[in-house]
């Protein structure tokens, strides 16, 4: 008994060492600018543009748009280019009907049935992105809640449980219990006597028994108490058979396979903490919200090969990617919102610096599947309505729709969500590759039903879409401290904007301050001129 | 001593991935793990370079890896493999030295390339020291 109690004390200790891992790792992201806030204060108050002022921007994504749409309202005369044959860049949405061809020429067309779509790109906006939930309501960009944290959805680990997943709640109730009572017998025993007051341990050990849904002997046990956050046997009901039974609680070492504090970490982020957004209809509505306020200005289908500029201004060299023809533009002012791994290879002449911080900045890659399934199963036999199920498998997740609940008829899961080595391998696939791959690690949380229900699918590997090769920008705190005040500084009448010039990077976010910022300064630039 | 190898580990590991603001998450931890140069080739590289190592164009392009003088110098592949270039990420942080070697060699005698002379993980180590641990 007493050997038990030193084994699992260890492993706490060793668990709590990995939550200070985890912690470590957040501030490191901050100090790479993953995981900044948002520094957003109101719109650009921009006015007074000198007369006949002319600002070109190249691309139509969120930063491009933005940058037209304010620029126009400061007097600016904008011309936006833009590689594809429609506005949004990454936010972005796939309904039925719609082809995709990648890199390598293999091409999808998307099966989905009507009001049904894939989010490739961003899926999911942090209650804290203020710019751009400022915008979606100026645009009226109707909005409804992204359900980020699920606690009956599955977490799955091929070295816990046998492979069997566990329900969050079951996982995260016992992880909780048990280092709620492990705690109470380190202070039981006198272990926190060197760091806690004698008031302060009778208060803590009082929390732990509320917070670890502990018994009055201080022990996290099989009762009625602690089903109350894992769940119960039998759930309580009506009548005669009405009362509840307790479920089992999971073993220490079993809770420890499933490393589910990763998933309790996770969620704690402060952008994955509740509430989260997502557009009614696709992420890809705000794309059109944003267009619809320049479109006139948009000229598409625009492959940018030389951006030329001198002493009086700018002049861009484009062929349209349907006819060939060559076409050169000028303006005043440049605001360029190309990719890096699209830009590094467009003959420039900015300088030096700018262009050794161009090339230092590879871009991650991610891949998204969605699978169309002929009902909703995970509500109508698991009671998951929105939220992920984890999986350590190369799928990363399944994620299941936070619209239309408890309707009949087809509906879009994302059947993954793979980045590193998972997403590489995901993405060197064939399409119907990476569909079999879906199904085949996905049936895991659903085996009756997955691939029963299948009816259709479609994959995005970001490193294969042909105006992009990539997914996001990949700073490290040394290519920052090298590269980033060169890449966001103007040079000469060219100012980068886009995710990959901010610290909010991959986000939406991002993008948006970084062009707020980028015009600000392009604007004061231009009156000084 | 366990608890801080373990903290090591773990630090290692979550350095390791890329992190990404909107990232999946907790899961995909446990992709297969490839060994030889084609396992190496077709679980990462074949994403860009295509599984003919002819790369592919887009707005930009992928450069083709197939009878390529560049392979030629061992060395160049070795750098942009564990230091990246544009849009090359570098993949010290997710190819051991062995991987590296295998798949470097498995380029330098496939696709059109004829350059028998193995890689080995020393060439990797030499031209690509591993980074300094963090927090030193």
């Amino acid at each position: 008994m007493e050997e038990t109690g030193k084994t699992t004390r260890r492993q706490l200790l060793s668990t709590i060492g990995m939550l200070g891992g985890s912690a470590l790792m957040y501030n490191m992201m901050t100090t790479l600018g993953y995981a900044a806030e948002s520094q957003f204060t109101g719109p650009p108050k921009l006015s007074g543009a000198r007369k006949g002022a002319s600002v070109i921007v190249l691309g139509a994504g969120l930063a491009g748009m933005l940058a037209a749409y304010e620029l126009t309202k400061a007097g600016y005369k904008v011309t936006v280019l833009e590689y594809q044959n429609r506005a949004g860049g990454r936010n972005w949405s796939l309904y039925g009907g719609d082809t995709i061809t990648e890199m390598g020429g293999a091409t999808q067309k998307v099966g989905f049935a009507d009001g049904n779509y894939l989010n490739p790109g961003p899926w999911r906006i942090p209650h804290n992105h203020r710019t751009l939930l400022h915008y979606c309501k100026a645009f009226n960009v109707e909005l409804q809640p992204f359900v980020q944290f699920n606690h009956n959805a599955y977490v799955h680990n091929t070295e816990a449980f046998g492979g069997k997943p566990q329900r969050f709640k079951s996982l995260a109730a016992d992880f909780e219990g048990n280092v709620a009572e492990l705690l109470g017998k380190a202070i039981d025993q006198k272990g926190l006597d060197a760091s806690v007051t004698v008031e302060d341990r009778d208060r803590l050990k009082e929390a732990l028994r509320e917070w670890g849904m502990l018994d009055g002997d201080m022990k996290y046990a099989k009762n009625l108490r602690s089903s109350e956050h894992r769940g119960f046997a039998r759930n309580p009901g009506g009548g005669a058979g009405g009362a509840p039974s307790p479920s089992d609680v999971f073993a220490l070492k079993d809770v420890l396979d499933s490393k589910i504090w990763r998933n309790m970490s996770f969620f704690m982020n402060e952008e994955f903490q509740t509430t989260m957004f997502q557009p009614v209809g696709g992420m890809g509505m705000i794309g059109k919200a944003f267009a619809k306020q320049v479109q006139p200005l948009i000229t598409y289908n625009a492959k940018v090969s030389k951006i030329d500029q001198a002493r009086k201004g700018v002049t861009v060299t484009y062929s349209d990617t349907g006819t060939g023809v060559v076409t050169e533009a000028k303006a005043d002012w440049c605001v360029c919102t190309i990719p890096l791994t699209v830009l590094s290879q467009i003959e420039n002449n900015m300088s030096e610096k700018m262009n050794a911080a161009i090339a230092a900045v590879p871009y991650s890659n991610s891949v998204k599947i969605g699978l169309e399934m002929k009902r909703r199963f995970w509500e109508e036999d698991a009671a998951i309505y929105g939220g992920h199920s984890f999986t350590n498998q190369e799928i990363g997740l399944v994620s299941y729709p936070n619209n239309n609940f408890l309707q009949d008829g087809p509906a879009v899961l994302l059947g993954a969500f793979a980045s590193g080595m998972s997403g590489y391998h995901l993405a060197g696939m064939t399409p119907a590759e990476r569909i079999e791959a879906a199904l085949a690690q996905g049936s895991v949380f659903h085996p009756e039903s997955y691939r029963k229900e299948f009816s259709n699918g479609a994959s995005v590997a970001w490193n294969r879409v042909p105006w992009i090769l990539g997914c996001c920008a990949r700073w490290t705190e040394e290519t920052r401290a090298a590269h980033y005040q060169d890449l966001v500084a103007m040079d000469g009448r060219v100012v980068l904007a886009g995710e990959h010039a901010s610290y909010v990077g991959c986000w939406m976010e991002g993008s948006l301050l970084s062009s707020i910022d980028a015009i600000t300064r392009l604007h004061k630039r231009a009156l000084e001129a | 001593m366990k608890m801080i190898s373990k903290l090591t580990l773990v630090l290692a590991f979550t350095l390791a991935a890329p992190a990404l603001a909107d990232e999946p998450g907790p899961g995909g931890s446990k992709p297969p793990t490839p060994k030889t140069g084609q396992e190496v080739y077709q679980m990462v590289c074949q994403t860009c370079h295509m599984a003919d190592g002819k790369g592919a164009v887009g707005a930009a392009s992928f450069p083709s890896l197939a009878s390529n003088p560049k392979m030629k110098m061992a060395a160049y592949p070795i750098v942009m493999v564990t230091k990246g270039r544009g849009g090359m990420p570098w993949f010290s942080d997710m190819l051991s030295a062995e991987q590296t070697a295998a798949v470097i060699t498995y380029v330098r005698t496939n696709f059109g390339n004829a350059y028998p002379d193995p890689v080995t993980a020393e060439d990797v180590k030499r031209l690509s020291p591993p980074p300094a641990a963090p927090g030193h």
